[in-house]
């Protein structure tokens, strides 16, 4: 038996930092930022895919896509739509700037909370800016919620049960855990479908207030069609406690950042020569370095 | 009050050596500051299974929580037991294995609490701290040292004002070793009921199924380990076969991991195993911090590359210019040669 679901995505616009290049950091041995593009949160897109698949399976079903950052990371949302979801929420606000994993963890719980009775919330095992894997056990503990991690497939939903596959060290569980729940969603799953063209048609200039110019050329447009209007909250909107969001409700105080440096070695640079490499193995023998 | 603890995973009755590792390191941060060391461990069936594999590390205090439903893990019922163990306890610092289950529950945990977690530690040092805003000194702080940004800096947290002061590290990157010293070695077996709501068992796991790992990377003495630069799948192969004629075991970099030319389970860097072999021979790699975190401490490196300016060379004892292609099979082949 099936029922329709409310589910909630968490996705996150991050910097490509899986492809560095050498101008990524400044002379000065900070981030450069510039150089490195915004992207879907990889793993985002992987629990996007589980989601659009729920709603299939369970017709009637909602798919949501709540992102937190500046304005710009409205392009989440419409990425979200293009591919089959039905509505977005950005957490944007100068007060969420500086959060950790906690105060981050706060802001989308108390937006969840405000978006009400969610069946499912769902979002990768983690971003690839900081690898922590921490915002979707901290979500599900805030909202006093189950959680089930490192997912693969969510097999199956009756009765109001959800039955997973998860990567473990080593291995594979099936686990099963009531709604509503919390789940992340581990980069080994499925992959995301590509953007549907018709959708990307219909949302392409979606957006949410704050990307907007003054004068924008579309005003008519966004008052003739209300779902290019996308959500945009702010703390208050949410009713969110101020000390508890961004810099403020952030327990982890970076103390410094430095550039890696490592220790350069003095090396013996050899050519691929037959000569040079015999040496080298002999040299390594002698040395019983190798055996 | 004020010890440093230990979450110890296991897999039925075996510790896992990452929590050995973090056992070592928590000793010595405990002489450092004058405290004891405490390990908390909650399975089903393990009263007297795991206490040997866990006090030789110079374990003070073990709380071994014993009770059906707490093997195999699941979120809930260990979240209860750290949390209101904790707020007995109050411990200062907390540790635990950048796991599937301690990133599963180091999260939980501390957001129960309100407490600072610091994922993927490379290093865990006592030092202070002056906040420049509110113009406070701390002395005696966790140094929680990371990588971040994919690598590219290491950054370096504190908790000043929240306990305890978590932080999760990866297997390999500490060392384990039997304590020389003199622990307490006290074991209490406190009830797990007075811990655990009966709700916390509402995750049923179906079905758990863990193989034995298919390789020994991080205990190998010789690791061959490919980058992009090896091109395919196919180019793994010689790599394999390098490290099978040399004895060693094949790891891999990130980007050939995403590539697809290599199991996942075999990357090496900061996201993936930690390495200390004798030698190391890295292929096709260019040698993003990411990796380089992951296996700086081997004592000779080899980077055999076609770019001379990839950033590895310069961690590197020996640097061949020249296409791995070209090289491998000449090192299987003067190795074959001469090993004899």
């Amino acid at each position: 038996m099936t029922k329709p679901l409310k589910i909630v995505v968490l996705a996150k616009q991050v910097p490509d930092t899986r492809n560095v290049g050498k101008d990524a950091m400044t002379p000065e041995g900070t981030v450069n930022r510039a150089a490195l593009p915004a992207i879907f949160n990889p793993e985002d897109l992987n629990a996007l895919e589980q989601a659009l698949r729920l709603k299939e399976q369970n017709p009637g079903s909602t798919v949501g896509v709540l992102t937190m950052g500046p304005p710009r990371a409205g392009e989440i949302i419409r990425q979200g739509l293009f591919r089959g979801a039905d509505t977005g929420w950005l957490l944007t606000d100068r007060l969420f700037a500086g959060a950790d994993t906690l105060a981050t963890s706060y802001a989308l719980a108390t937006a969840i909370k405000k978006i009400g009775d969610v069946d499912i919330v769902i979002g990768g095992r983690q971003a690839i800016d900081g690898d922590t894997a921490q915002v979707g056990p901290q979500v599900a503990q805030k909202l006093g919620l189950n959680q089930v991690t490192y997912a693969e497939e969510i097999l199956k939903i009756e009765n109001n049960i959800a039955t997973i596959r998860r990567h473990i060290d080593g291995g594979v569980e099936t686990v099963e855990v009531p709604l509503p729940c919390v789940i992340t969603v581990n980069g080994s799953a499925a992959p995301c479908r590509p953007c549907n063209a018709k959708l990307v048609m219909k949302y392409k200039y979606a957006s949410c207030p704050l990307e907007r110019q003054p004068e924008d050329s579309r005003a008519d447009l966004y008052a003739s069609r209300d779902y290019l209007n996308l959500n945009q909250w702010s703390v208050a909107d949410v009713d969110g406690d101020p000390n508890q969001c961004g810099l403020s409700g952030s327990p982890t105080k970076v103390k410094t950042v430095q550039n890696i440096v490592f220790q350069a070695k003095e090396s013996k640079t050899l050519t691929a020569s037959d000569a040079d490499v015999e040496g080298l193995i002999k040299e390594l023998l002698e040395e019983k370095i190798i055996g | 009050m004020n010890n440093v603890f230990v979450y110890i995973e296991t897999e039925g009755t075996q510790v896992a050596e990452v929590s050995q590792e973090l056992l070592t390191k928590g000793r010595k941060l405990a002489d450092q500051l004058g405290v004891e060391l405490h390990a908390v461990v909650a399975g089903t069936g393990i009263k007297g299974k795991v206490e040997d594999q866990i006090l030789p590390y110079g374990v003070d205090k073990l709380f071994a929580f014993d009770g059906e439903g707490l093997f195999p893990y699941t979120s809930a019922p260990h979240t209860d037991i750290l949390v209101n163990l904790f707020k007995e306890e109050q411990p200062q610092i907390c540790l635990m294995g950048a796991t599937v289950i301690g990133r599963d529950l180091g999260p939980r945990v501390s957001s129960s609490l309100t407490s600072g977690l610091t994922a993927d530690c490379t290093q865990l040092e006592i030092g202070d701290f002056d906040d420049v805003k509110t113009k406070k000194h701390y002395d005696n702080l966790l140094y929680q040292i990371r990588p971040a940004f994919g690598g590219n800096i290491v950054a370096t947290i504190v908790n000043p004002e929240h306990r305890p002061q978590m932080a999760t590290v990866r297997s390999g990157v500490m060392q384990k070793a039997i304590y020389e010293g003199k622990a307490k070695n006290e074991v209490v077996y406190p009830e797990v009921s007075k811990y655990v709501s009966p709700e916390a068992y509402v995750v049923k796991v179906l079905d758990h199924h863990v193989e034995a790992a298919k390789h020994n990377l991080k205990g190998s003495p010789i690791v061959v380990a490919g980058g992009y630069g090896m091109g395919s799948k196919e180019g793994f192969d010689m790599l394999f076969e390098l490290a099978k004629v040399l004895h060693g075991e094949v790891g891999a970099s990130r980007a050939a991991v995403d590539a697809g030319f290599c199991d996942t389970d075999r990357q090496i860097g900061q996201t993936g195993v930690t390495v200390h072999p004798k030698v190391y021979i890295a292929c096709g790699i260019s040698g993003q911090i990411q990796h380089i975190a992951g296996m700086q401490d081997s004592k000779i490196i080899i980077s055999v590359n076609s770019d001379p300016d990839a950033p590895i060379n310069k961690i590197a004892d020996y640097v061949i210019n020249g296409a791995v292609e070209e090289v491998v099979p000449k090192l299987i082949k003067y190795y074959k040669q001469n090993s004899k």
